[in-house]
């Protein structure tokens, strides 16, 4: 029979739990640049269980794709387990640090409001620049990078990827 | 009391009853071989080129279930076995390939003959590591052995730097790992195979795809009982042909790109596919928007991520064949699928597998004499042309095994393969099924067929082309024979359209070749000869036998589908 596939692609969460070895990581970002999977962001570090690496990937996938990542990811050897969290209360922030150049007296007033309405904080400043250190999700890291660029002239962005980890209680996201 | 990592090596290799090793020495593993030089129970099997050591291990694993063993040194002698190894991942056979390394205070350093082999051949092995400590070395080695041959089947490449070869540690050899990792399945759920079954007794116009799974897990003879008992007809993979004997009256034929007419029309009309062991490969499906486009679609498969990856399927079953076919045995009863049966059988008069007889000595008429002079037979093919004569044509009776290159389609392959094959089965024929090509690309393990004793026959199908890209200049590119014709030389002219008188000699004469190893080479021009040339191939015991058969170039591999079309939509003549 003919069956309709949903081609529509969505941002979708995967937290792995891998053996903490020499090129695990390596072996997982293979796997997504040789069969052409749209990686958007993969973090990853240690756990409690020195054993134990746990990454944090966001790919952007059609359904079926997503189903064939989680089974390619869940054959290799080093992945211990996969835990798909598109669907799940978790908790996850993004470091990320901005530096905006060429700033007047009014465009470093505007600078403070902004960090203060994002809960950001202003962590270092020089005679005409500033920087902002934040932890926010994702999506709001991308919000705060638009209306900077759009307020200031040049600014400069490093951002660390998102962690994030299965909530306790299940009603916050 | 400590002992050092070569004696531990052997100890492991003991301990997993290997009795053959395909390899090839070279700096970094002359502490290993010569700690093998000094034991009986196992074999080496010197090749004349890694990669030639690396098919023979598959030939090996292929026709006895047991798992190949491979030994090559460091750097190049570990880039060649590559291509092996991406063959053995495709077509899920259970290797264990060891490659030297250079010392751990060297690595990174750019050293001599240092290559990063793991980083290398991730994507085509089930598993790989470099020992990083002589302790854990005996866990690693355990891991390997299981991890290659348990689940879907896979190679698993072992990197071995020299100083834990010779460094004192931890003698013992654990008896069990376990891998939290991996956790091969070996249960099936009966719920979704009662779904299944359902289906099956259900459908009106049922079909079972079996592919190379069924073979691998050992089920041939569940298979067959399974299907006689329901009583429905047989489309075999490439790799799952000899399921069933060809003139089995359930068995219709192989589907798929070279597939028969019957068999790919039975797959656009059938109202349930029912698939076992295979992955749809795009060579069996065809366009996937048209493939069994009436079917609901049952899929068995060891492997979860073979699994709704092509083609979207109504009943998933994660399982082996095997488990899943004793199950599905003790529900079966038979159908009645006279008027389905019949349906196929006039596809199948409508348009057979048959060459046109007035022409001489054809693909087809070679291999019926092969049929007709071999028993009990191990059938190993290259890749080309001749790959799908030789599935088309040959009919796979029972006790007779087919051994070829369906995943990665490797040329180079069978000649080596048929190799491993006799060495695991001196007391079966072996027939090498291979085309002037691929023959060429490890010819060189003509030397390690006489020195090891491997009477392998060898059919030589040669029509001084590159058959199967030829077939495609043939039918899409209008004639244009870019770089197939295997007797052009520099002195040809460029705008040739093909064999005729002035054409340069073929190169090289095969039988020469093979007498210069020691060997013995019939070139056969005639189909009246074939038959005595098979005869005394089958008689000589003791070297390997070249008969070189002189075909014409023109011959197609027909019926046809083209690229990215479906699967009913065949070129017939």
């Amino acid at each position: 029979m003919n069956k309709i596939i949903d081609r529509t692609l969505k941002e979708r969460w995967i937290s792995l739990h891998v053996e903490n070895e020499v090129g695990v990581l390596a072996k997982v970002s293979g796997l997504f640049s040789g069969k052409s999977y749209n990686l958007q962001s993969l973090t990853v570090g240690t756990t409690e269980d020195e054993t134990v690496s746990r990454m944090t990937i966001c790919v952007k996938s059609d359904d079926v794709t997503f189903e064939q990542i989680k089974k390619q990811l869940n054959r290799m050897v080093e992945v211990i387990k996969v835990v798909d969290l598109t669907e799940s209360p978790i908790h996850m922030k993004e470091v990320m640090f901005v530096k905006v150049f060429n700033l007047d007296a009014a465009g470093k007033e505007e600078l403070f409001q902004i960090a203060r309405v994002f809960s950001a904080d202003i962590v270092d400043i020089g005679v005409d620049s500033g920087m902002i250190e934040c932890k926010l999700t994702t999506r709001k890291n991308n919000e705060l990078i638009a209306l900077l660029k759009t307020k200031f002239h040049r600014i400069e962005v490093v951002r660390g990827g998102a962690v994030a980890i299965e909530s306790i209680s299940t009603c916050c996201i | 009391m400590n002992i050092t990592g070569r004696k531990l090596f052997v100890k492991a290799l003991n301990e997993e009853k290997v009795d053959t090793i395909f390899g090839y020495p070279g700096g970094m593993v002359t502490e290993l071989f010569d700690e093998l030089y000094k034991q009986n129970d196992i074999k080496i099997v010197l090749g004349r080129h890694e990669q030639g050591c690396i098919h023979e291990a598959e030939g090996y694993a292929k026709s006895s279930g047991k798992t190949g063993v491979v030994l090559v040194t460091s750097g190049p002698g570990a880039t060649n076995i590559i291509t092996g190894l991406a063959d053995a991942y495709y077509d899920n056979v259970p290797l264990v390939c060891f490659t030297g390394q250079v010392s751990r205070n060297l690595i990174g350093n750019d050293a001599f003959q240092e290559v990063d082999i793991v980083g290398m051949t991730r994507s085509v092995t089930k598993y790989s590591f470099t020992v990083k400590d002589r302790d854990s070395l005996g866990k690693i080695l355990k891991m390997a052995f299981y991890i290659a041959r348990t689940g879907r089947p896979g190679p698993v490449l072992i990197d071995i730097p020299k100083d834990i070869q010779i460094a004192q540690g931890d003698p013992s050899y654990p008896e069990k790992v376990d891998i939290r990792g991996y956790k091969p399945n070996c249960s099936v759920h009966i719920g979704q195979l009662k779904k299944a079954y359902k289906l099956l007794k259900n459908a009106k116009k049922p079909l079972i795809l079996a592919g190379g799974g069924v073979i691998v897990s050992g089920a041939q003879q569940e298979f067959r009982e399974f299907v006689e008992k329901v009583n429905v007809p047989v489309v075999t993979t490439i790799m799952g042909k000899g399921v069933l004997p060809a003139d089995h009256p359930l068995y219709v034929g192989n589907g798929g790109l070279h597939g028969k007419y019957a068999s790919n029309l039975a797959i656009s009309e059938c109202d349930l596919l029912f698939s076992i062991g295979t992955r749809f490969n795009d060579r069996i499906t065809g366009d996937l928007n048209e493939f069994a486009p009436k079917a609901k679609i049952v899929h068995i498969d060891v492997d979860t991520a073979s699994i709704s990856r092509n083609v979207v399927v109504d009943v998933p079953i994660v399982s082996d064949a095997k488990r899943a076919l004793e199950r599905l045995i003790q529900w079966a009863e038979p159908k009645k699928t006279t008027s389905w049966l019949k349906e196929i059988g006039i596809w199948n008069k409508e348009y057979p597998l048959e060459m046109r007889r007035d022409k001489g000595m054809t693909p087809q008429i070679i291999m019926e004499h092969i049929n007709a002079n071999f028993s009990d037979a191990i059938y190993v093919t290259d890749v080309g042309q001749h790959q799908m004569w030789a599935t088309q044509f040959l009919k796979m009776n029972d006790g007779d095994k087919l051994i070829t290159s369906g995943g990665l389609g490797t040329m180079g392959f069978g000649f080596p393969a048929s190799i491993g094959a006799k060495l695991a089965n001196p007391d079966k024929p072996v027939v090498c099924i291979t085309g002037d090509g691929g023959f060429q690309m490890n010819i060189q393990e003509m030397a390690t067929a006489i020195t090891n004793s491997a009477p392998v026959i060898i059919v030589l199908l040669n029509n001084q082309y590159l058959g199967m890209v030829r077939q495609m200049q043939q039918l899409f590119y209008g004639k244009r024979y870019a770089a197939t014709c295997l007797r052009k030389r520099i002195t040809c002219p460029d705008d040739c359209k093909g064999p005729n008188e002035k054409c340069p000699p073929y190169t090289p004469d095969f039988i020469k070749l093979a007498e210069s190893y020691g060997a013995k080479g019939i070139r056969v021009e005639k189909a009246e000869d074939i038959n005595d040339a098979l005869q005394i191939a089958k008689n000589n015991k003791s070297t390997p036998t070249v008969i070189e058969f002189v075909v014409s170039s023109d011959e197609l591999v027909l019926p046809m589908v083209k690229n990215g079309k479906p699967v009913s939509e065949m070129i017939l003549n």
